[in-house]
Protein backbone atom coordinates (compact mmCIF):
# COMPACT_ATOMS: atom_id res chain seq x y z
CA UNK A 1 0.00 0.00 0.00
CA UNK A 2 1.45 3.31 -1.12
CA UNK A 3 1.15 6.32 1.15
CA UNK A 4 1.16 9.91 -0.05
CA UNK A 5 2.35 13.07 1.67
CA UNK A 6 -1.36 13.93 2.07
CA UNK A 7 -1.91 10.71 4.06
CA UNK A 8 0.98 11.63 6.35
CA UNK A 9 -0.54 15.06 6.97
CA UNK A 10 -3.93 13.52 7.70
CA UNK A 11 -2.52 10.95 10.11
CA UNK A 12 -0.49 13.66 11.85
CA UNK A 13 -3.60 15.81 12.21
CA UNK A 14 -5.66 12.94 13.63
CA UNK A 15 -2.93 12.32 16.20
CA UNK A 16 -2.54 16.07 16.83
CA UNK A 17 1.16 15.85 16.03
CA UNK A 18 2.86 18.70 14.22
CA UNK A 19 4.87 17.42 11.27
CA UNK A 20 6.76 20.00 9.23
CA UNK A 21 7.02 19.78 5.43
CA UNK A 22 10.62 18.59 5.66
CA UNK A 23 9.83 15.95 8.28
CA UNK A 24 6.80 14.73 6.32
CA UNK A 25 8.95 13.24 3.56
CA UNK A 26 11.16 11.36 6.03
CA UNK A 27 8.04 10.15 7.92
CA UNK A 28 6.56 8.97 4.63
CA UNK A 29 9.61 6.80 4.00
CA UNK A 30 9.53 5.32 7.51
CA UNK A 31 5.79 4.61 7.53
CA UNK A 32 5.96 3.08 4.07
CA UNK A 33 8.67 0.76 5.39
CA UNK A 34 6.44 -0.29 8.29
CA UNK A 35 3.52 -0.93 5.95
CA UNK A 36 5.83 -3.01 3.77
CA UNK A 37 6.61 -5.15 6.80
CA UNK A 38 2.91 -5.59 7.48
CA UNK A 39 2.33 -6.61 3.87
CA UNK A 40 5.02 -9.22 4.27
CA UNK A 41 3.28 -10.56 7.38
CA UNK A 42 -0.08 -10.55 5.67
CA UNK A 43 1.30 -12.90 3.04
CA UNK A 44 1.58 -15.62 5.71
CA UNK A 45 -1.23 -18.15 5.52
CA UNK A 46 -3.26 -17.73 8.75
CA UNK A 47 -6.27 -19.78 7.72
CA UNK A 48 -7.78 -21.52 10.72
CA UNK A 49 -5.90 -19.44 13.25
CA UNK A 50 -8.10 -17.32 15.52
CA UNK A 51 -7.17 -13.63 15.62
CA UNK A 52 -5.32 -12.69 18.79
CA UNK A 53 -6.28 -9.59 20.72
CA UNK A 54 -3.54 -9.84 23.31
CA UNK A 55 -0.04 -11.24 23.40
CA UNK A 56 -0.72 -13.29 26.52
CA UNK A 57 -3.25 -16.09 26.53
CA UNK A 58 -4.98 -14.97 29.72
CA UNK A 59 -8.36 -13.38 30.37
CA UNK A 60 -9.42 -10.19 32.11
CA UNK A 61 -9.61 -10.25 35.90
CA UNK A 62 -12.60 -8.43 37.31
CA UNK A 63 -12.82 -5.97 40.18
CA UNK A 64 -15.58 -6.01 42.83
CA UNK A 65 -17.95 -3.03 42.55
CA UNK A 66 -16.77 -1.28 45.71
CA UNK A 67 -15.73 2.37 46.04
CA UNK A 68 -12.00 2.46 46.78
CA UNK A 69 -11.12 5.95 45.54
CA UNK A 70 -11.48 8.95 47.80
CA UNK A 71 -11.71 12.59 46.80
CA UNK A 72 -8.21 13.81 45.89
CA UNK A 73 -9.32 16.88 43.96
CA UNK A 74 -7.09 19.28 45.83
CA UNK A 75 -3.94 17.26 45.12
CA UNK A 76 -4.87 16.71 41.47
CA UNK A 77 -5.67 20.38 40.88
CA UNK A 78 -2.26 21.38 42.22
CA UNK A 79 -0.56 19.55 39.36
CA UNK A 80 -3.11 20.48 36.69
CA UNK A 81 -1.84 22.65 33.85
CA UNK A 82 -2.95 26.27 33.99
CA UNK A 83 -3.69 27.40 30.48
CA UNK A 84 -3.83 30.81 28.83
CA UNK A 85 -5.27 33.46 31.10
CA UNK A 86 -6.83 30.97 33.49
CA UNK A 87 -5.62 31.31 37.04
CA UNK A 88 -5.16 28.55 39.60
CA UNK A 89 -7.59 30.36 41.90
CA UNK A 90 -10.41 30.26 39.38
CA UNK A 91 -9.89 26.56 38.80
CA UNK A 92 -9.83 25.83 42.51
CA UNK A 93 -12.90 27.94 43.20
CA UNK A 94 -15.01 26.31 40.52
CA UNK A 95 -13.63 22.84 41.11
CA UNK A 96 -13.19 22.56 37.35
CA UNK A 97 -10.18 21.88 35.15
CA UNK A 98 -9.89 24.81 32.77
CA UNK A 99 -9.19 24.50 29.06
CA UNK A 100 -9.34 26.92 26.13
CA UNK A 101 -12.96 27.67 25.25
CA UNK A 102 -14.65 24.90 23.28
CA UNK A 103 -17.94 25.70 21.59
CA UNK A 104 -19.66 23.04 19.56
CA UNK B 1 -44.39 8.95 -4.74
CA UNK B 2 -45.04 7.13 -1.51
CA UNK B 3 -42.12 7.16 0.90
CA UNK B 4 -41.05 4.81 3.64
CA UNK B 5 -39.04 5.91 6.65
CA UNK B 6 -36.38 3.57 8.02
CA UNK B 7 -35.23 4.00 11.61
CA UNK B 8 -32.58 2.40 13.79
CA UNK B 9 -31.64 3.35 17.35
CA UNK B 10 -28.48 3.48 19.39
CA UNK B 11 -29.19 3.84 23.09
CA UNK B 12 -26.67 4.64 25.79
CA UNK B 13 -27.85 3.20 29.07
CA UNK B 14 -25.92 4.15 32.16
CA UNK B 15 -25.38 1.03 34.23
CA UNK B 16 -26.40 1.00 37.88
CA UNK B 17 -23.03 0.32 39.47
CA UNK B 18 -21.54 1.96 42.54
CA UNK B 19 -18.22 2.56 40.85
CA UNK B 20 -16.83 3.39 37.43
CA UNK B 21 -16.22 0.80 34.76
CA UNK B 22 -12.43 0.83 35.07
CA UNK B 23 -11.75 2.29 38.54
CA UNK B 24 -13.04 2.32 42.10
CA UNK B 25 -14.28 5.95 41.91
CA UNK B 26 -17.93 6.56 42.83
CA UNK B 27 -20.57 7.12 40.13
CA UNK B 28 -23.03 9.00 42.37
CA UNK B 29 -24.88 11.74 40.47
CA UNK B 30 -24.75 15.42 41.39
CA UNK B 31 -21.56 15.62 43.45
CA UNK B 32 -19.25 18.66 43.48
CA UNK B 33 -17.22 18.86 40.24
CA UNK B 34 -14.25 16.52 40.01
CA UNK B 35 -14.63 15.10 43.51
CA UNK B 36 -15.19 11.69 41.90
CA UNK B 37 -12.49 12.08 39.28
CA UNK B 38 -9.66 9.78 40.34
CA UNK B 39 -6.30 9.37 38.60
CA UNK B 40 -7.83 6.86 36.17
CA UNK B 41 -10.68 9.25 35.25
CA UNK B 42 -8.04 11.98 34.76
CA UNK B 43 -5.81 9.70 32.64
CA UNK B 44 -2.66 10.16 34.68
CA UNK B 45 0.39 8.54 33.13
CA UNK B 46 0.86 4.93 34.11
CA UNK B 47 -2.66 4.22 35.39
CA UNK B 48 -4.31 1.02 34.25
CA UNK B 49 -7.99 0.14 33.81
CA UNK B 50 -9.42 -2.71 35.91
CA UNK B 51 -12.84 -3.91 34.74
CA UNK B 52 -15.84 -3.71 37.11
CA UNK B 53 -17.50 -7.11 37.64
CA UNK B 54 -20.93 -5.56 38.15
CA UNK B 55 -20.80 -3.77 34.80
CA UNK B 56 -20.16 -7.14 33.16
CA UNK B 57 -23.06 -8.69 35.11
CA UNK B 58 -25.34 -5.92 33.81
CA UNK B 59 -24.30 -6.66 30.22
CA UNK B 60 -24.96 -10.38 30.73
CA UNK B 61 -28.41 -9.61 32.21
CA UNK B 62 -29.30 -7.55 29.19
CA UNK B 63 -28.05 -10.23 26.81
CA UNK B 64 -30.15 -12.86 28.54
CA UNK B 65 -33.21 -10.57 28.60
CA UNK B 66 -33.18 -10.08 24.81
CA UNK B 67 -32.30 -13.69 23.97
CA UNK B 68 -28.96 -12.64 22.58
CA UNK B 69 -25.77 -14.49 21.93
CA UNK B 70 -23.33 -13.54 24.67
CA UNK B 71 -19.79 -13.42 23.34
CA UNK B 72 -17.58 -15.97 25.16
CA UNK B 73 -14.50 -13.78 24.67
CA UNK B 74 -15.22 -10.14 23.92
CA UNK B 75 -12.57 -7.51 23.38
CA UNK B 76 -12.16 -3.89 24.47
CA UNK B 77 -10.98 -1.40 21.89
CA UNK B 78 -9.77 2.17 21.86
CA UNK B 79 -11.87 4.68 19.96
CA UNK B 80 -9.54 7.58 19.28
CA UNK B 81 -10.64 11.20 19.20
CA UNK B 82 -9.68 14.47 20.82
CA UNK B 83 -12.00 16.41 23.06
CA UNK B 84 -11.27 18.09 26.40
CA UNK B 85 -13.78 15.95 28.29
CA UNK B 86 -11.83 12.84 27.24
CA UNK B 87 -8.37 13.27 28.77
CA UNK B 88 -6.94 9.96 27.49
CA UNK B 89 -7.55 10.95 23.87
CA UNK B 90 -9.49 7.70 23.42
CA UNK B 91 -12.63 6.13 24.76
CA UNK B 92 -12.45 2.52 25.87
CA UNK B 93 -15.28 0.78 24.03
CA UNK B 94 -15.85 -2.46 22.17
CA UNK B 95 -15.71 -2.75 18.42
CA UNK B 96 -15.29 -6.04 16.59
CA UNK B 97 -16.29 -8.37 19.41
CA UNK B 98 -18.99 -6.74 21.60
CA UNK B 99 -20.11 -8.49 24.78
CA UNK B 100 -23.70 -8.94 23.51
CA UNK B 101 -24.48 -10.10 19.97
CA UNK B 102 -27.71 -10.44 18.02
CA UNK B 103 -30.94 -10.48 20.04
CA UNK B 104 -34.53 -9.30 19.81
CA UNK B 105 -37.19 -7.28 21.61
CA UNK B 106 -40.94 -7.52 21.02
CA UNK B 107 -42.59 -4.12 21.07
CA UNK B 108 -46.25 -3.10 21.38
CA UNK B 109 -47.11 -0.25 19.03
CA UNK B 110 -50.20 1.57 20.31
CA UNK B 111 -53.28 2.22 18.16
CA UNK B 112 -53.29 5.56 16.33
CA UNK B 113 -56.60 6.79 14.91
CA UNK B 114 -58.05 4.00 12.77
CA UNK B 115 -54.86 1.95 12.83
CA UNK B 116 -55.11 -0.78 15.47
CA UNK B 117 -52.35 -1.61 17.97
CA UNK B 118 -49.89 -4.30 16.90
CA UNK B 119 -46.82 -6.18 18.04
CA UNK B 120 -43.50 -6.18 16.23
CA UNK B 121 -40.08 -7.73 16.74
CA UNK B 122 -37.14 -5.34 16.69
CA UNK B 123 -33.78 -7.02 16.14
CA UNK B 124 -30.87 -6.02 18.33
CA UNK B 125 -27.61 -5.90 16.38
CA UNK B 126 -25.31 -5.73 19.38
CA UNK B 127 -24.71 -4.19 22.78
CA UNK B 128 -21.29 -3.21 23.99
CA UNK B 129 -19.68 -1.95 27.18
CA UNK B 130 -17.92 1.40 27.16
CA UNK B 131 -16.99 4.32 29.37
CA UNK B 132 -18.77 7.69 29.42
CA UNK B 133 -16.88 10.93 28.88
CA UNK B 134 -16.79 13.93 31.24
CA UNK B 135 -18.77 17.14 30.91
CA UNK B 136 -17.79 20.53 29.56
CA UNK B 137 -19.08 23.48 31.56
CA UNK B 138 -19.36 26.77 29.71
CA UNK B 139 -19.67 30.14 31.40
CA UNK B 140 -18.38 29.16 34.85
CA UNK B 141 -15.06 30.89 34.21
CA UNK B 142 -14.79 33.82 31.81
CA UNK B 143 -13.15 32.99 28.48
CA UNK B 144 -12.46 29.38 29.38
CA UNK B 145 -14.29 26.07 29.30
CA UNK B 146 -14.44 24.10 32.52
CA UNK B 147 -14.16 20.33 32.60
CA UNK B 148 -15.90 18.16 35.17
CA UNK B 149 -14.69 14.58 34.99
CA UNK B 150 -17.02 13.06 37.61
CA UNK B 151 -18.94 11.31 34.83
CA UNK B 152 -15.80 10.20 32.98
CA UNK B 153 -15.55 6.43 33.22
CA UNK B 154 -19.19 5.80 34.17
CA UNK B 155 -20.17 2.43 32.70
CA UNK B 156 -22.46 2.48 29.68
CA UNK B 157 -24.09 -0.26 27.69
CA UNK B 158 -24.69 0.96 24.16
CA UNK B 159 -27.56 -0.98 22.60
CA UNK B 160 -27.81 -0.90 18.80
CA UNK B 161 -30.80 -2.06 16.73
CA UNK B 162 -31.15 -3.09 13.13
CA UNK B 163 -32.90 -0.48 10.94
CA UNK B 164 -36.19 -2.27 11.66
CA UNK B 165 -38.55 0.54 12.59
CA UNK B 166 -40.84 2.14 10.02
CA UNK B 167 -42.45 5.06 11.88
CA UNK B 168 -41.85 7.47 14.73
CA UNK B 169 -44.49 5.52 16.69
CA UNK B 170 -42.51 2.29 16.30
CA UNK B 171 -39.26 3.98 17.32
CA UNK B 172 -40.88 5.46 20.41
CA UNK B 173 -42.55 2.13 21.26
CA UNK B 174 -39.13 0.45 21.04
CA UNK B 175 -37.45 3.13 23.15
CA UNK B 176 -40.17 2.87 25.80
CA UNK B 177 -39.97 -0.93 25.82
CA UNK B 178 -36.19 -0.82 26.19
CA UNK B 179 -36.53 1.80 28.92
CA UNK B 180 -38.94 -0.48 30.80
CA UNK B 181 -36.75 -3.54 30.27
CA UNK B 182 -33.45 -2.09 31.53
CA UNK B 183 -35.21 -0.90 34.68
CA UNK B 184 -37.04 -4.23 35.07
CA UNK B 185 -33.77 -6.19 35.08
CA UNK B 186 -32.21 -3.58 37.34
CA UNK B 187 -29.28 -2.50 35.16
CA UNK B 188 -30.26 1.17 34.66
CA UNK B 189 -32.26 3.64 36.73
CA UNK B 190 -33.90 4.98 33.55
CA UNK B 191 -33.57 8.61 34.68
CA UNK B 192 -33.70 10.49 31.40
CA UNK B 193 -33.30 13.97 32.94
CA UNK B 194 -29.99 12.93 34.48
CA UNK B 195 -28.91 11.37 31.18
CA UNK B 196 -29.02 7.74 32.31
CA UNK B 197 -30.89 6.76 29.12
CA UNK B 198 -29.98 8.65 25.93
CA UNK B 199 -31.06 7.78 22.41
CA UNK B 200 -29.44 8.49 19.05
CA UNK B 201 -31.86 7.89 16.18
CA UNK B 202 -30.77 7.10 12.62
CA UNK B 203 -33.37 8.19 10.09
CA UNK B 204 -33.47 7.65 6.34
CA UNK B 205 -36.23 7.55 3.74
CA UNK B 206 -36.68 5.54 0.54
CA UNK B 207 -39.42 5.04 -2.04
CA UNK B 208 -41.88 2.51 -0.67
CA UNK B 209 -41.30 -0.95 -2.07
CA UNK B 210 -37.56 -0.52 -2.66
CA UNK B 211 -34.88 -2.39 -0.71
CA UNK B 212 -31.92 -0.06 -0.88
CA UNK B 213 -31.47 2.07 2.22
CA UNK B 214 -31.41 5.83 1.80
CA UNK B 215 -28.66 8.02 3.22
CA UNK B 216 -29.19 8.40 6.93
CA UNK B 217 -28.92 11.34 9.26
CA UNK B 218 -28.36 10.71 12.94
CA UNK B 219 -30.37 12.67 15.52
CA UNK B 220 -28.17 12.84 18.62
CA UNK B 221 -28.90 12.72 22.31
CA UNK B 222 -32.68 12.62 22.59
CA UNK B 223 -33.62 12.42 26.24
CA UNK B 224 -37.41 12.37 26.12
CA UNK B 225 -39.90 10.23 24.20
CA UNK B 226 -41.92 13.29 23.23
CA UNK B 227 -38.87 14.94 21.68
CA UNK B 228 -38.00 11.69 19.92
CA UNK B 229 -41.44 11.57 18.29
CA UNK B 230 -41.24 15.22 17.24
CA UNK B 231 -37.65 14.98 16.01
CA UNK B 232 -38.30 11.90 13.86
CA UNK B 233 -41.47 13.37 12.38
CA UNK B 234 -39.73 16.62 11.51
CA UNK B 235 -36.63 14.87 10.14
CA UNK B 236 -38.74 12.51 8.00
CA UNK B 237 -40.72 15.39 6.50
CA UNK B 238 -37.52 17.34 5.86
CA UNK B 239 -35.84 14.44 4.07
CA UNK B 240 -38.90 13.70 1.90
CA UNK B 241 -39.31 17.36 0.97
CA UNK B 242 -35.61 17.68 0.17
CA UNK B 243 -35.72 14.65 -2.13
CA UNK B 244 -38.99 15.71 -3.78
CA UNK B 245 -37.47 19.12 -4.48
CA UNK B 246 -34.68 17.36 -6.33
CA UNK B 247 -32.11 17.66 -3.55
CA UNK B 248 -29.93 14.98 -2.04
CA UNK B 249 -29.38 13.92 1.56
CA UNK B 250 -25.84 13.84 2.86
CA UNK B 251 -24.87 11.84 5.89
CA UNK B 252 -24.86 14.10 8.92
CA UNK B 253 -25.28 14.36 12.64
CA UNK B 254 -28.23 16.55 13.59
CA UNK B 255 -29.50 18.05 16.81
CA UNK B 256 -33.13 18.52 17.79
CA UNK B 257 -34.19 21.91 19.10
CA UNK B 258 -37.19 21.41 21.41
CA UNK B 259 -38.07 25.12 21.22
CA UNK B 260 -38.54 25.17 17.45
CA UNK B 261 -39.36 21.47 16.99
CA UNK B 262 -36.75 21.33 14.23
CA UNK B 263 -33.66 19.27 13.53
CA UNK B 264 -30.50 21.02 12.37
CA UNK B 265 -27.20 19.60 11.12
CA UNK B 266 -24.24 20.20 13.39
CA UNK B 267 -21.40 22.22 11.91
CA UNK B 268 -19.91 19.68 9.51
CA UNK B 269 -16.39 18.82 10.47
CA UNK B 270 -13.71 19.26 7.85
CA UNK B 271 -12.56 15.77 8.50
CA UNK B 272 -14.96 12.87 8.70
CA UNK B 273 -14.69 10.94 11.96
CA UNK B 274 -11.85 8.49 11.81
CA UNK B 275 -11.71 6.72 15.15
CA UNK B 276 -8.90 4.27 14.28
CA UNK B 277 -10.24 1.55 16.58
CA UNK B 278 -7.74 -1.00 17.79
CA UNK B 279 -7.75 -3.56 20.64
CA UNK B 280 -6.77 -1.91 23.93
CA UNK B 281 -3.50 -3.48 25.05
CA UNK B 282 -4.26 -2.50 28.67
CA UNK B 283 -7.21 -4.88 28.82
CA UNK B 284 -7.34 -8.63 28.31
CA UNK B 285 -10.22 -10.37 26.57
CA UNK B 286 -13.37 -10.56 28.70
CA UNK B 287 -14.32 -14.17 29.20
CA UNK B 288 -17.93 -15.07 29.99
CA UNK B 289 -18.59 -18.74 30.69
CA UNK B 290 -21.81 -20.75 30.80
CA UNK B 291 -21.41 -20.80 34.59
CA UNK B 292 -21.26 -16.98 34.66
CA UNK B 293 -24.47 -16.82 32.65
CA UNK B 294 -26.20 -19.35 34.94
CA UNK B 295 -25.13 -17.40 38.01
CA UNK B 296 -26.51 -14.14 36.58
CA UNK B 297 -29.67 -15.82 35.30
CA UNK B 298 -30.41 -17.04 38.83
CA UNK B 299 -30.38 -13.44 40.10
CA UNK B 300 -32.79 -12.17 37.46
CA UNK B 301 -36.51 -11.54 37.96
CA UNK B 302 -39.06 -13.26 35.72
CA UNK B 303 -38.91 -11.31 32.44
CA UNK B 304 -41.82 -9.09 31.41
CA UNK B 305 -42.62 -11.20 28.32
CA UNK B 306 -42.91 -14.36 30.42
CA UNK B 307 -44.93 -12.60 33.10
CA UNK B 308 -47.24 -11.12 30.47
CA UNK B 309 -47.91 -14.57 29.02
CA UNK B 310 -48.55 -15.91 32.52
CA UNK B 311 -51.02 -13.10 33.31
CA UNK B 312 -52.92 -13.90 30.10
CA UNK B 313 -52.98 -17.65 30.80
CA UNK B 314 -53.58 -17.65 34.56
CA UNK B 315 -55.81 -14.61 34.95
CA UNK B 316 -57.53 -14.46 31.55
CA UNK B 317 -56.31 -10.90 30.98
CA UNK B 318 -56.18 -9.42 27.50
CA UNK B 319 -52.80 -9.00 25.82
CA UNK B 320 -53.14 -5.23 26.17
CA UNK B 321 -53.95 -5.38 29.91
CA UNK B 322 -51.18 -7.88 30.56
CA UNK B 323 -48.70 -5.68 28.66
CA UNK B 324 -49.73 -2.58 30.63
CA UNK B 325 -49.40 -4.37 33.96
CA UNK B 326 -45.94 -5.66 33.05
CA UNK B 327 -44.64 -2.24 32.02
CA UNK B 328 -42.71 -2.09 35.28
CA UNK B 329 -41.73 -4.71 37.81
CA UNK B 330 -43.14 -2.65 40.70
CA UNK B 331 -46.50 -2.30 38.95
CA UNK B 332 -46.64 -6.02 38.16
CA UNK B 333 -45.74 -6.91 41.75
CA UNK B 334 -48.45 -4.56 43.04
CA UNK B 335 -51.04 -6.25 40.84
CA UNK B 336 -49.92 -9.72 41.93
CA UNK B 337 -50.00 -8.69 45.59
CA UNK B 338 -53.55 -7.37 45.12
CA UNK B 339 -54.65 -10.69 43.65
CA UNK B 340 -52.83 -12.66 46.36
CA UNK B 341 -54.67 -10.61 48.99
CA UNK B 342 -57.94 -12.00 47.66
CA UNK B 343 -59.09 -9.71 44.84
CA UNK B 344 -60.30 -11.19 41.54
CA UNK B 345 -57.73 -10.62 38.78
CA UNK B 346 -59.93 -8.70 36.35
CA UNK B 347 -61.21 -6.04 38.75
CA UNK B 348 -57.72 -5.88 40.27
CA UNK B 349 -56.25 -5.19 36.80
CA UNK B 350 -58.91 -2.56 36.10
CA UNK B 351 -58.31 -0.77 39.39
CA UNK B 352 -54.52 -0.85 39.11
CA UNK B 353 -54.49 0.43 35.52
CA UNK B 354 -57.44 2.76 36.04
CA UNK B 355 -57.98 4.63 39.30
CA UNK B 356 -54.61 3.82 40.90
CA UNK B 357 -52.51 4.73 37.82
CA UNK B 358 -54.56 7.90 37.20
CA UNK B 359 -53.97 9.06 40.78
CA UNK B 360 -50.27 8.26 40.61
CA UNK B 361 -49.92 10.14 37.32
CA UNK B 362 -51.78 13.16 38.65
CA UNK B 363 -49.56 13.26 41.73
CA UNK B 364 -46.41 12.33 39.76
CA UNK B 365 -45.75 9.38 42.00
CA UNK B 366 -44.42 5.94 41.19
CA UNK B 367 -46.33 2.83 42.22
CA UNK B 368 -43.77 2.29 44.99
CA UNK B 369 -44.92 5.62 46.49
CA UNK B 370 -48.62 4.75 46.36
CA UNK B 371 -50.36 5.67 49.63
CA UNK B 372 -52.79 2.82 48.93
CA UNK B 373 -51.28 -0.61 49.60
CA UNK B 374 -52.11 -3.67 47.52
CA UNK B 375 -53.76 -5.22 50.56
CA UNK B 376 -56.03 -2.18 51.02
CA UNK B 377 -56.95 -2.23 47.34
CA UNK B 378 -57.76 -5.93 47.63
CA UNK B 379 -60.09 -5.35 50.60
CA UNK B 380 -61.85 -2.62 48.65
CA UNK B 381 -62.33 -4.94 45.67
CA UNK B 382 -63.56 -7.70 47.97
CA UNK B 383 -66.27 -5.38 49.30
CA UNK B 384 -67.44 -4.80 45.74
CA UNK B 385 -67.31 -8.53 45.00
CA UNK B 386 -69.41 -9.44 48.05
CA UNK B 387 -71.94 -6.70 47.21
CA UNK B 388 -71.26 -4.66 50.34
CA UNK B 389 -70.77 -1.55 48.20
CA UNK B 390 -71.63 -0.55 44.66
CA UNK B 391 -69.02 0.45 42.07
CA UNK B 392 -70.02 4.07 42.54
CA UNK B 393 -69.62 3.93 46.30
CA UNK B 394 -66.27 2.19 45.77
CA UNK B 395 -64.96 5.31 44.06
CA UNK B 396 -65.70 7.33 47.19
CA UNK B 397 -64.07 4.69 49.40
CA UNK B 398 -61.04 4.72 47.09
CA UNK B 399 -60.65 8.50 47.46
CA UNK B 400 -60.89 8.21 51.23
CA UNK B 401 -58.39 5.36 51.35
CA UNK B 402 -56.01 7.36 49.17
CA UNK B 403 -56.25 10.28 51.59
CA UNK B 404 -55.51 8.00 54.52
CA UNK B 405 -58.92 8.23 56.16
CA UNK B 406 -58.70 4.72 57.63
CA UNK B 407 -59.50 1.14 56.69
CA UNK B 408 -62.01 0.06 54.04
CA UNK B 409 -64.75 -1.15 56.41
CA UNK B 410 -64.38 1.85 58.70
CA UNK B 411 -64.76 4.21 55.73
CA UNK B 412 -67.82 2.36 54.40
CA UNK B 413 -69.37 2.58 57.86
CA UNK B 414 -68.45 6.23 58.47
CA UNK B 415 -69.76 7.38 55.10
CA UNK B 416 -72.84 5.15 55.23
CA UNK B 417 -72.05 3.62 51.84
CA UNK B 418 -73.20 0.13 52.61
CA UNK B 419 -75.32 -1.17 49.79
CA UNK B 420 -78.86 -2.23 50.61
CA UNK B 421 -79.30 -5.82 49.49
CA UNK B 422 -82.12 -6.62 51.87
CA UNK B 423 -85.03 -7.73 49.67
CA UNK B 424 -87.67 -6.35 51.99
CA UNK B 425 -86.12 -2.90 52.12
CA UNK B 426 -85.69 -2.75 48.36
CA UNK B 427 -89.24 -3.91 47.78
CA UNK B 428 -90.53 -1.14 50.04
CA UNK B 429 -88.58 1.47 48.09
CA UNK B 430 -89.82 0.15 44.76
CA UNK B 431 -93.43 0.14 45.90
CA UNK B 432 -93.05 3.77 46.92
CA UNK B 433 -91.49 4.69 43.59
CA UNK B 434 -94.18 2.90 41.60
CA UNK B 435 -96.91 4.63 43.56
CA UNK B 436 -95.34 8.05 43.13
CA UNK B 437 -94.65 7.66 39.39
CA UNK B 438 -97.83 6.26 37.98
CA UNK B 439 -97.32 8.16 34.74
CA UNK B 440 -93.97 6.49 34.07
CA UNK B 441 -95.48 3.10 34.78
CA UNK B 442 -98.17 3.81 32.17
CA UNK B 443 -95.54 4.87 29.64
CA UNK B 444 -93.62 1.68 30.23
CA UNK B 445 -96.73 -0.41 29.81
CA UNK B 446 -97.41 1.49 26.58
CA UNK B 447 -94.08 0.19 25.30
CA UNK B 448 -91.61 2.92 26.18
CA UNK B 449 -88.46 1.04 27.24
CA UNK B 450 -86.85 4.27 28.44
CA UNK B 451 -89.40 4.61 31.21
CA UNK B 452 -87.98 1.49 32.83
CA UNK B 453 -84.54 3.06 33.21
CA UNK B 454 -86.13 6.18 34.61
CA UNK B 455 -87.87 4.08 37.25
CA UNK B 456 -84.60 2.36 38.16
CA UNK B 457 -83.08 5.81 38.51
CA UNK B 458 -85.87 6.92 40.81
CA UNK B 459 -85.47 3.83 42.99
CA UNK B 460 -81.69 4.35 43.23
CA UNK B 461 -82.27 7.97 44.12
CA UNK B 462 -84.83 7.05 46.78
CA UNK B 463 -82.27 4.68 48.33
CA UNK B 464 -79.66 7.43 48.22
CA UNK B 465 -77.66 5.30 45.82
CA UNK B 466 -77.28 2.50 48.30
CA UNK B 467 -79.64 -0.07 46.81
CA UNK B 468 -78.00 -2.93 44.95
CA UNK B 469 -78.73 -1.93 41.32
CA UNK B 470 -78.92 -5.52 40.08
CA UNK B 471 -81.54 -6.34 42.67
CA UNK B 472 -83.51 -3.17 41.91
CA UNK B 473 -83.56 -4.10 38.24
CA UNK B 474 -84.69 -7.60 38.89
CA UNK B 475 -87.41 -6.71 41.34
CA UNK B 476 -88.73 -3.87 39.24
CA UNK B 477 -89.04 -6.22 36.28
CA UNK B 478 -90.98 -8.65 38.41
CA UNK B 479 -93.31 -5.97 39.75
CA UNK B 480 -94.05 -4.58 36.29
CA UNK B 481 -94.53 -8.04 34.89
CA UNK B 482 -91.90 -7.27 32.27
Amino acid sequence: MALSIEDIKKIAHLARIEVSESDAAATLTKLTGILGLIEQMQAVDTKGIAPMSHSQDVVQRLREDVVTKTNQREAFQKVAPVLGNGSTDQAVDSGLYLVPKVIE
Amino acid sequence: MEWEVVIGLETHTQLQTKTKIFSGASTAFGSEPNTQACEVSLAFPGVLPVLNKEAVNCAIKFGLAVNAQITPRSVFARKNYFYPDLPKGYQISQYELPVVGKGMITIQVPAVGKNPAYEKVVNITRAHLEEDAGKSVHGAVEGMSGIDLNRAGTPLLEIVTEPDMRSAAEAVAYAKKLHELVQWIGICDGNMQEGSFRCDVNVSVRPKGTDKLGTRREIKNLNSFKFMQQAIEFETRWQIETLEDGGTISQATVLFNPDTGETRAMRSKEEANDYRYFPDPDLLPLEITEADKDRVRAQMPELPEAMKARFEADFGLTSYDAASLTSSLDLANYFVATVHAGADAKPAANWVMGAVSAKLNAEEKSIAQSPLTAVQLASLIKRIMDNTISNNAAKQVFEALWNGEGGVDAIIEAKGLKQVSDTGAIEAIIDEVLAANAAMVEEFKAGKEKAFNALVGQAMKASKGKANPAQVNEMLKKKLGA
